[in-house]
């Protein structure tokens, strides 16, 4: 009977946990959107968070994005061959690109690359007492350290998906045009006729925009609700990169389904 | 202080770079130089099957786009399909005797309708109708005909 109750209490405390960790997340958001105008306030703060979060990032948002571009010319070109479909290799290649893999790969990346760091630093201010330290000096840490890192990473992110699209489309083009031997001018204008700025492009970079927005806010608030130890800081270093990736494959999944499903 | 004033530069390069790809988004890989959307007339053409036709598929003229199909309906009294053509402002010089067919480009290629163009001297405007159609080819009845007549060869 006792383990009975006790199996009880401890899935009501689990549930009360994650209510209350959700809450406390949400509570983040909004004290990270009302602390923006920190932003306008002291410009050199957003500066430094753009320069560590896309400005570093973009050498692997690049050159990933030139591979996985060649890779889709490839494997394109290998199956439309087989229909005599060479020709739309270009619309196959820009449409992967710019609707899913353009902001998905690239939010894979930056919870990988940039997540991960800003968890690590805003962990390690709490767990060395920097963001009390703050607090002891009446500077408000989430408006001081947070909101210029939230805002950093929610600009960087579409910036650095349409880089990644633009390589991959090149990257594809090199493939297809320069090795394959697909005609220059089919592979452009097959291209220009079937992408619809609209319904391809804008809902890509609206896609990104969410995904920074959700990803940064992760990263974020694990960092800042970490366990302020080693241990505790690791875990929440491993949390970032798995939740944004489950946040990011099952946001782009519902995004898909409101975007592009009739 | 350098040090400063060049992680700004770097910044400014990002920001820069990040918005010329969303540009060669917007105007090299997608539409945009190619169609002025949703400016234009439209007119009329009633088809007895339209096959495949969808909205936003081209409407050619001499092989040259000069508009889309923006909307489909079906008039419950005539039994006929009414597609309705936007076509860009410039291209205002359309003599009202045109005939619009349905063509297929390529063997499995999307349809578009292409608009043979008359020797009237009146040319259609915003709402006109275009009175000589074509509709589509049905791949299952052509071979439906072929097929009959050659039965009743034998």
């Amino acid at each position: 009977m006792s383990s009975l109750a006790s199996a009880f209490a401890d899935l009501g405390r689990k549930v009360m946990d994650a209510a209350a960790k959700l809450g406390r997340g949400h509570l983040l958001f909004w004290k990270m959107l009302l602390g923006f105008d920190e932003n306008l306030r002291r410009p050199s703060l957003l500066i430094q968070q753009l320069f560590s979060v896309g400005v570093l990032s973009i050498l692997l948002i690049v050159l990933s994005g030139f591979f996985v571009g060649m890779v889709l010319g490839l494997q394109g070109y290998y199956i439309l061959s087989q229909f005599g479909a060479e020709a739309t290799l270009g619309v196959m290649v820009a449409a992967s690109l710019v609707r899913e893999l353009g902001p998905v790969v690239t939010a894979l990346l930056f919870a990988g690359r940039a997540g991960s760091a800003l968890t690590a630093e805003v962990g390690l201010m709490k767990a060395t007492e920097q963001l009390s330290g703050l607090e002891m000096m009446a500077v408000n840490p989430v408006r001081r350290v947070l909101s210029p890192r939230f805002l950093g990473g929610i600009i960087s992110m579409p910036l650095l998906a349409a880089m990644f699209s633009t390589t991959g489309v090149l990257g594809g083009w090199f493939v297809g045009v320069g090795l394959l031997g697909v005609d220059d001018g089919t592979y452009w204008s097959q291209m220009q006729v079937k992408i619809d700025l609209h319904e391809d492009v804008f809902n890509g970079v609206i896609k990104s925009i969410v995904f920074g927005i959700v990803c940064t806010w992760i990263a974020l608030f694990e960092g800042y609700d970490s366990v302020p130890t080693s241990e505790g800081l690791s875990r929440a270093t491993t949390r970032t990169v798995v939740h944004s990736a489950f946040a990011i494959l099952g946001l782009d999944f519902i995004l898909t389904a409101i975007m592009f499903g009739e | 202080m350098s040090k400063q004033r060049n992680m700004e530069m770097l910044v400014g390069v990002f920001v820069a770079a990040g918005i010329v790809a969303l540009f060669f988004m917007a105007l090299q890989v997608s539409n945009l130089g190619a169609s002025s959307n949703g400016e234009g007339y439209s007119i009329e053409a009633r088809f007895d099957n339209i096959g495949g036709i969808k909205v936003k598929a081209p409407v050619t003229m001499a092989g040259v786009k000069i508009g889309r199909v923006s909307a489909i309906s079906y008039d419950k009294e005539t039994f006929e399909a009414v597609v309705t053509l936007t076509i860009e402002n410039h291209y205002d010089r359309i003599p009202d005797d045109s005939f619009a067919k349905i063509f297929t480009a390529g063997l499995l290629g999307e349809q578009y309708i292409g608009l043979d163009a008359g020797g009237s001297d009146i040319y259609l405007k915003q709402g006109d109708r275009l009175q000589m159609t074509q509709s589509a080819l049905v791949l299952e009845e052509v071979i439906g005909q072929f097929l009959f007549s050659k039965a009743q060869e034998n």
